[in-house]
């Protein structure tokens, strides 16, 4: 495979972080309004739809008739909260092939205000119902679990985990839309409330009502508009379970996502120079990192120590935005954050106290589901338009 | 300090697949879906081998012991905390359950363990595990 055709050309996040007042399909459309606009298109102008889990209704049906449009090809993959990362891959593809010319993908989610009413929380027909949660599983503890095994094979310990906070909370002060805009220290994150050990408080995400939406077009579309846009080099997607019982927890399934994307771009970790790294958690985080090759299987609480993923300080710039760990996790979702912030890094227009000079390439990588049970990855490789 | 957070069971569903799994927790004992052809177990049980594809299957009574493969302390609203775990009560087969009646702090992987039974709401036995 080479390269995809289809650019990148809009990419809008919802600014707000609490929307008492908004229906789902509103922030939806809102977050569609917005990317359309970036790109200079307009809403007529899609013909493919892309989206996730958490759109309203049966699903890419009842958002397309929200919004009135008719796309002729529609895609609503679900893997979790990197479901949007693939969709961009999904999206490329489809274009490629001729199946849409301009290509939507939404996100919005409001689990602060929860609506009235919601799906039933047991189903008789899941397969693992009974042998799962049963046990009060909670989506803290099935990344504790991964935590505890990295710590018990590679000796990773909290003050590491914590760096990666840390490093989120130096580029949030820099967000006016970030939920937690203040600076943290290593201490106050291993110091802050244990939640699922060896998980504090500050080791997870934000929980936040917001979401954002991303344009896809093919290039000589993309060439009439007036903004800058990005190429799509390499795209990787997998999904990692428990094998029938023969899980190992200290990879996930970024690690086979990450090998397509490699492969596909031809291009290697260290010429990566702003990544976007899925954080659910600070262990998801550290995980990634190994599985996509920044640093060997192990060596991952090394690598994100000492401020490294601080942009302007460190090798790896990650989440400049303030990630999911800072700035906003919208529906419990990260993969559109993840690809939006990239964008604006490629564009140049991240807040100049954490862009990348002469950002030229860059990642965006997700993990959706959870890593205690079944998870989703997806991986880009993304470049700016020379 | 032990966990100090009761748990409670609701009852489980019961898929017709399972059904010699829940009935043999009633009879105090730990048996694993494993398969006649391939030799390998698996977890949660189902139908036919996910390893070879086999529906010549027994459910192979186990000693009960196992090996945390990971844990958490999970913290609950209000206080308290219950334990979450990766259990591997056969080569390759790791199980998720709750460890009971422990010092969450005091836990470690490749700590062994052995199986208990508590009951659900309605007196099913599900299956936790406790310190050996």
């Amino acid at each position: 495979m080479t390269a995809h055709d289809a650019r990148l050309v809009g990419a809008y996040e919802l600014p707000y972080r609490h929307a008492p007042d908004k229906s789902l399909a509103q922030m939806q459309a809102e977050a569609a309004l917005g990317a359309v606009a970036d790109a200079g298109l307009s809403l007529k102008d899609v013909d493919g739809f892309f989206c996730g889990g958490d759109t309203p209704g049966m699903g890419p049906m009842s958002l397309i008739e929200y919004l009135n449009i008719t796309p002729r090809y529609v895609d609503s993959t679900e893997t979790g909260g990197n479901s949007y990362v693939s969709h961009v891959a999904r999206a490329a593809r489809a274009i490629d092939a001729g199946l849409c010319d301009v290509a939507l993908i939404t996100l919005a989610g409001k689990p602060r205000t929860p609506a009235k009413g919601s799906r039933p929380m047991t189903d008789s027909n899941k397969p693992d119902q009974d042998f799962e949660l049963t046990y009060h599983p909670t989506v803290p503890a099935n990344y504790a679990l991964a935590a505890q095994r990295h710590m018990y094979e590679y000796g990773t310990t909290s003050e590491q985990l914590a760096w990666i906070k840390v490093a989120a909370s130096h580029h949030a002060q820099h967000n006016p839309h970030a939920l937690l805009k203040d600076v943290v220290t290593v201490e106050d994150v291993v110091n802050s409330p244990m939640v699922a050990s060896p998980l504090h408080r500050f080791d997870c995400c934000v929980i936040t009502d917001g979401g954002g939406a991303l344009i896809l077009a093919k290039s000589e579309i993309a060439k009439r508009l007036n903004r800058p846009s990005v190429k799509i080099l390499g795209t990787g997607e997998a999904v990692k379970h428990q094998g029938a019982g023969d899980i190992d927890l200290t990879w996930t399934a970024g690690k086979w996502a990450a090998e397509k994307a490699w492969k596909m771009s031809g291009c290697t970790p260290d010429q990566i120079q702003y990544a976007s790294i899925y954080d659910s958690f600070t262990i998801t985080v550290l995980l990634e990192i190994e599985d996509l090759g920044f640093c060997k299987p192990g060596h991952g609480g090394g690598f994100v120590a000492e401020g490294n993923l601080i942009s302007g300080k460190g090798k790896l710039p990650f989440n400049t935005d303030g990630g999911g760990l800072c700035s906003n996790h919208p529906g419990n979702r990260g993969g559109m954050t993840k690809v939006i912030e990239a964008v604006r890094q490629l564009r140049g227009e991240a807040h100049p106290a954490v862009q990348v000079p002469d950002c030229a390439l860059a990642l965006a990588h997700g993990t959706g589901g959870s890593l205690g049970t079944r998870h989703g990855a997806s991986t880009l490789i993304l470049a700016r338009e020379d | 300090m032990a966990e100090d957070h009761k748990m409670t069971y609701a009852d489980p569903w019961m898929l017709p697949e399972t059904k010699g799994f829940w009935e043999a927790l009633n009879d105090g004992k730990l048996v694993i879906r494993t398969c006649n052809d391939c030799g390998r177990g698996h977890h949660f049980p189902r139908a036919m081998c996910p390893h070879c594809y086999s529906s010549n299957l027994e459910w192979k009574e186990s000693d009960g012991t196992g090996t945390i493969y990971s844990f958490t302390a999970q913290q609950v609203k209000g206080g308290g905390k219950y334990v979450y775990a990766y259990v591997e009560i056969a080569d390759r087969v790791r199980a998720i359950t709750n460890i009971v009646d422990c010092d969450p702090d005091a836990l470690q992987i490749g700590q062994k363990v052995k199986a208990a039974f508590r009951p659900s709401a309605s007196g099913q036995n599900i299956l936790v595990f406790t310190p050996a």
